[in-house]
């Protein structure tokens, strides 16, 4: 039997196989061998290619080594978004591994944040661990935590401890009884197809009449164009961590299940591929 | 408070009640006939069934309805005979009622209808006025009608006596038909509608109600001498109305409204104790002239209807100088019908889902609510499914619904850790399987006889507490049981729902258990595991859709929570609030692709991936705190310690951990530490001073000397309790809920353990099986358990109810994560 406690282990323990190659202009003393890794789904790009970078490295001459960056077939990764995020919208349906070209040079600074250490995306993530709980209880919850939670949260993603991260962050998904869920729902919707970088809106999940409001009701209100009219054929797909899940789905519980460590519901829209 | 009933039918007519206290629709006890309407009150509800014939459902209570018949026997003296049967010829008759105006033979007496017995034979009553007579009973007087004394004296010319007999009401808890012996040229056509209500206009006779009813005609009907004593009432009296009536609604005082197919709504005036029929109608016209009035219900001094076009509206103004009220006001949300009950509570059927809402804060201050709100409550036939969507990370109840208090209590408890000190017995769970009886045994009436033994030996086995010595208090594991060949040859699953069908009905009957809803309820819950196992067979949505709700019989208060909105489950805050959002459907179709989706990704993502390496390394993590720990030397007392617990990945991938406790001895730092995968149990200690727990290796339970830890509160100690348990059961490579043939015991507090037993228990003399056995908490307290090697697991309860486990594991503290 499969319990919601599962939902939660498979949403952490999602991995990408992926193959890393140095971008073919970068200079390297002698060739760059590929290199593969799992990444977690859950995390980020520049928290957990430490080993990648080192591979690299080896190869290249040190004056010519300067800030790392990824980049999938002509789109620079932006390390700041779930890699398991990066991946269902720009490579859901493509042939694994997830090849991805590692580049040294020619930052791209119009698409990409700089990361310069672990405290970049540390204080990154917990921006959207606060964000996400003033949407949820007005913040109250992460504000009458202690620090020493906070590193939990923070170290439980970094070392890929579901325990030691679930034993704090269950707290976060608690609401009051009476209520029958957050306040708003932590929520942001990307779209393969636009310019504009996501949709972020103020969303109850509960309906004025007390229903529980579904994933198409958050779509319908939120990105129409994401949802197939009823007559037509469905062109897009609404990806959250590799899966659709039915727009009947409650919004609530998605949000307790289905959330990124950062609390967020990243939610992708792609086209539907055309076979 | 004393619980009340909700009352409604569902499509397919099938009568359901929900208790304020419980948190399941059960069905009606008397099932057989199929319903279209019901109005309920207290003590009863009448409907109209799928025949249009209306029946009364009399709610079994502590006061039995009995009616004394009686008849006077009368006799004249003359000098011949004495006291003799001849009267003068202008005497009344020999037999006659009291005022002898009327001829009443001993053999007149008929019982008014077949829901009726007699409790004896007719006697003489030997007591007039509370003084006992001479014998026989009779009373004299000098002629008739006149003053009788109980003294014969010289001029007694006339004497008479009472005769007797008790006739009751049986027909309680069973729909019984209302017969007609008028001319049935006058009788009503078919019923089409039905109200009751009317119980506070006067108290006198005792139980006096209302009932109103439309006949298919557009008639309305008024039954008379509805009472305790005379629950049928006697006939039909035809009220004129103004027009054709379609549906009618009965306060529980003065009110009552009724709808006209023109849609308008009509009133009637002049109700009142002398006369609850009430004189003449007048007319309200429909909120939108485009709409006409649908439904309507009324309560106390509150109106709210329906229109054509499903629109909800509150009458404005209403009370009892002004029963017509003065405005309409529309709400929110489309309904198909509306009912209002007592404290002028409000329901609806929604249009679209056709669940039942509950319209939320009302009260007298704000008649017209604040929001709809919907009963997710499941039938108990669907437990199952609302049982396997959420029974996951602790104990989840599906029981009875007594018990469902404590899982209320549970979950509020839960809610709050901080403050509750002492948990509440949460009931056992899980087991993920079908149970073994199911067993497939071809002969299905054996199957169930086994299965009413086994609830058989559960009721009768006397608890007993001398049974075992230290922490375990009894065990057991069945090992021989059903035919478990039978069972993996025949692997039809339509076979083994039927078997839960006539199991369900078999143990119903079963005269050995004192409550015999708890059988009821008990091996639906066993149904329900199968639908789990068979959820394609059971069908999707199996979520209810109702036809009627009646709420005059509901009393709700609105300091008493009710646990209808939450889908019932006992689980930890988090997952608690998440199942507000389950409803059996629901749960069916997304949850199920969600599962099957994710398990799919994992396939796709990982499985020709496994070679790759992981971007990040298993690290140790240690998790530091402060507990107290009962020192090993004298004198022995609690000291503060330091505590780490280490977790390291060993070289084959697995996870290990070591318990380290840190204490200053002559000012030097020690410590003792435990390797958990050597750790045989993990106990709570109840103590009203700490919050402590036990903690057992093999070397020291031979020691008699457990590891003794203390927290400073209790939220503290259940942390500390999950995350060694789970450090355990990863040591011991432990995953998911128990298999079917772990070992089940109960400790003598009433925790429960299972332990999974290994090839190695009975390999060689040189260890013993206790020392390898690692026993694991599941949630709840129960006095007695009983299993089998299918996975069937039942425990009795320390309130003496009986309990299934319907899989799942953690509990208690586990709970959260």
């Amino acid at each position: 039997m499969t319990d919601d406690k599962d939902v939660l282990r498979d949403v952490w323990f999602g991995r990408i196989p992926t193959c890393f190659t140095l971008y073919q202009d970068e200079i390297t003393e002698r060739e760059a061998e590929p290199y593969y890794l799992l990444l977690p789904r859950i995390s980020y790009l520049t928290l957990v290619t430490d080993k990648v970078k080192k591979h690299f490295q080896k190869v290249m001459k040190q004056d010519e080594v300067s800030e790392i960056w990824f980049e999938y077939e002509g789109t620079p990764l932006k390390w700041h978004y779930p890699i398991g995020l990066l991946f269902d919208l720009h490579a859901s349906n493509t042939a694994l591994p997830w090849c991805i070209t590692v580049h040294f040079k020619n930052f791209p600074e119009k698409d990409l944040l700089h990361c310069h250490s672990k405290d970049v995306i540390e204080a990154h993530f917990m921006a959207c661990i606060k964000e996400a709980d003033a949407l949820k209880h007005k913040s109250q919850v992460i504000n009458e935590m202690q620090k020493k939670d906070h590193k939990q949260l923070w170290m439980g993603l970094q070392n890929d401890k579901f325990e030691q991260f679930w034993a704090i962050n269950r707290k976060l998904m608690e609401y009051p009884p009476e209520e029958n869920g957050f306040r708003y729902i932590p929520f942001r919707i990307y779209q393969a197809t636009t310019e504009r970088p996501f949709i972020q809106k103020l969303f109850r999940p509960i309906a004025s009449g007390g229903q529980l409001r579904t994933l198409g009701d958050l779509l319908k209100d939120v990105c129409p164009n994401a949802v197939t009219p009823e007559d037509g054929e469905q062109k897009t797909q609404v990806m959250i961590h590799g899966i659709e899940p039915m727009l009947e789905t409650p919004i609530q519980w998605l949000s307790e299940h289905m959330s990124y460590p950062d609390n967020f519901l990243h939610i992708s829209i792609i086209p539907r591929p055309t076979d | 408070m004393p619980s009340s009933l909700l009352w409604a039918v569902d499509i397919f007519g099938r009568v359901y009640t929900l208790s304020t206290v419980g948190q399941y629709w059960e069905l009606c006890k008397d099932a057989q006939l199929e319903f279209k309407r019901v109005s309920a009150v207290k003590q009863c509800c009448w409907g109209i069934a799928c025949d249009h014939q209306v029946y009364t459902y009399v709610l079994s209570g502590d006061v039995p309805i009995r009616y004394q018949e009686e008849t006077y026997e009368n006799q004249r003296w003359n000098p011949v005979g004495g006291f003799c049967e001849k009267l003068l010829p202008s005497d009344r008759w020999q037999w006659s009622d009291v005022s002898g105006l009327k001829h009443q033979q001993l053999g007149s007496f008929t019982l008014p209808s077949p829901h009726w017995e007699w409790e004896s034979d007719w006697y003489v009553d030997e007591n007039i006025g509370g003084e006992p007579t001479e014998k026989g009973g009779w009373t004299y007087a000098i002629d008739f009608p006149s003053t009788y004394t109980k003294d014969k004296k010289w001029n007694s010319c006339v004497r008479r006596r009472r005769w007797i007999r008790y006739r009751r009401y049986k027909s309680r808890d069973v729909w019984a038909k209302i017969v007609s012996h008028a001319d049935p040229d006058q009788l009503p056509d078919p019923f089409n509608d039905i109200s009751i209500g009317g119980w506070e206009i006067t108290d006198e006779p005792l139980g006096r109600l209302s009932v109103w009813a439309v006949s298919l005609q557009g008639r309305v009907w008024y039954r008379e001498n509805v009472c305790h004593h005379n629950p049928e009432g006697s006939t039909w009296s035809l009220i004129t109305t103004p027009g054709e009536v379609v549906q009618i609604s009965c306060g529980p005082y003065d009110l009552l409204w009724a709808t006209l197919w023109e849609g308008q709504a009509i009133v009637r005036d002049g109700i009142d104790r002398n006369n609850p029929q009430g004189i003449s109608w007048s007319i309200v016209e429909s909120p939108s002239p485009e709409n006409g009035i649908m439904h309507v219900s009324v309560g106390v001094d509150v109106v709210w209807c329906v229109t054509k076009d499903r629109k909800v509206w509150f009458r404005r103004g209403v009370n009892s100088h002004n029963p017509c009220g003065t405005s309409w006001i529309e709400m929110v949300g489309e309904m198909m019908m509306v009912t209002v009950g007592l404290n002028n509570q409000v329901w609806g059927i929604g249009c679209d889902d056709r669940a039942i809402y509950f319209r939320q804060g009302v009260t007298p201050s704000e008649l017209s609510g604040k929001t709809w709100k919907a009963i997710v409550s499941g039938r108990e036939s669907d437990r199952s499914q609302t049982g396997s969507s959420t029974s996951l990370l602790s104990a989840g109840c599906f029981f009875t619904d007594d018990i469902q208090n404590q899982t209320n209590a549970i979950i509020q408890g839960d809610a709050d850790t901080s403050s509750d000190t002492e948990l509440p017995s949460v009931p056992v769970n899980l087991a993920n399987t079908p149970p073994a009886g199911a067993a497939a045994s071809s002969s299905a009436n054996s199957t169930a006889n086994q299965t009413a033994e086994i609830l058989a030996n559960l009721t009768l086995d006397p608890l007993d507490s001398n049974r075992g010595e230290g922490t375990v208090a009894s065990i057991s594991n069945e090992k021989a049981n059903f035919e478990m060949d039978k069972s993996s040859t025949n692997p039809n699953p339509p076979a083994e729902l039927q078997w839960t069908n006539i199991d369900l009905k078999e143990a119903q009957k079963h005269p050995v258990l004192s409550v015999s809803t708890l059988a009821e309820t008990s091996s639906l819950s066993s149904l329900g595991m199968f639908s789990v196992g068979a959820e394609e067979q059971y069908g999707a949505d199996e979520h209810p859709l109702w036809a009627w709700v009646s709420g005059g019989g509901c009393l709700v208060d609105l300091h008493s929570p009710l646990k209808w909105f939450t889908a019932p489950s006992g689980l930890s805050s988090s997952v608690q609030s998440l199942s507000l959002s389950i409803s059996p459907a629901q749960t069916a179709a997304w949850r199920k692709q969600i599962f099957q989706q994710l398990s799919e990704r994992t396939k796709r993502e990982l499985e020709n991936f496994r070679h790759y390496e992981q971007a990040i390394e298993q690290s140790v993590w240690v998790k530091t705190g402060t507990l107290q720990w009962w020192r090993n030397w004298k004198p022995h007392k609690w000291m503060d310690v330091r505590v780490a617990l280490e977790q390291f990945t060993g070289s084959d991938g697995m996870r290990d951990s070591i318990l380290f406790i840190y204490y200053m001895y002559h000012e030097e730092k020690k410590y003792i530490h435990v390797f958990l995968n050597e750790v045989t149990i993990i106990v709570e200690v109840l103590n009203e001073a700490k919050h402590s727990f036990a903690l057992y290796t093999p070397e020291r339970t031979k020691q008699r000397w457990p590891i003794r830890l203390a927290a400073t509160t209790e939220q503290e100690m259940h942390d500390w309790l999950s995350l060694l348990n789970m450090s355990c059961c990863e040591s011991r490579r432990l995953q998911g809920p128990p298999s079917h043939h772990a070992i089940w015991s109960v400790t003598c507090k009433g925790d429960i353990f299972v332990s999974e037993p290994s090839p190695e228990l009975e390999a060689g003399p040189h260890l013993m099986p206790c020392d390898q056995m690692f026993w694991r908490q599941v949630g709840g307290h129960l006095r007695l358990i009983e299993c089998n090697n299918r996975g069937v697991v039942w425990g009795v309860g320390y309130d003496h109810t009986a309990w299934v486990y319907t899989g799942g594991y953690g509990g208690g503290f586990i709970q959260g994560m």
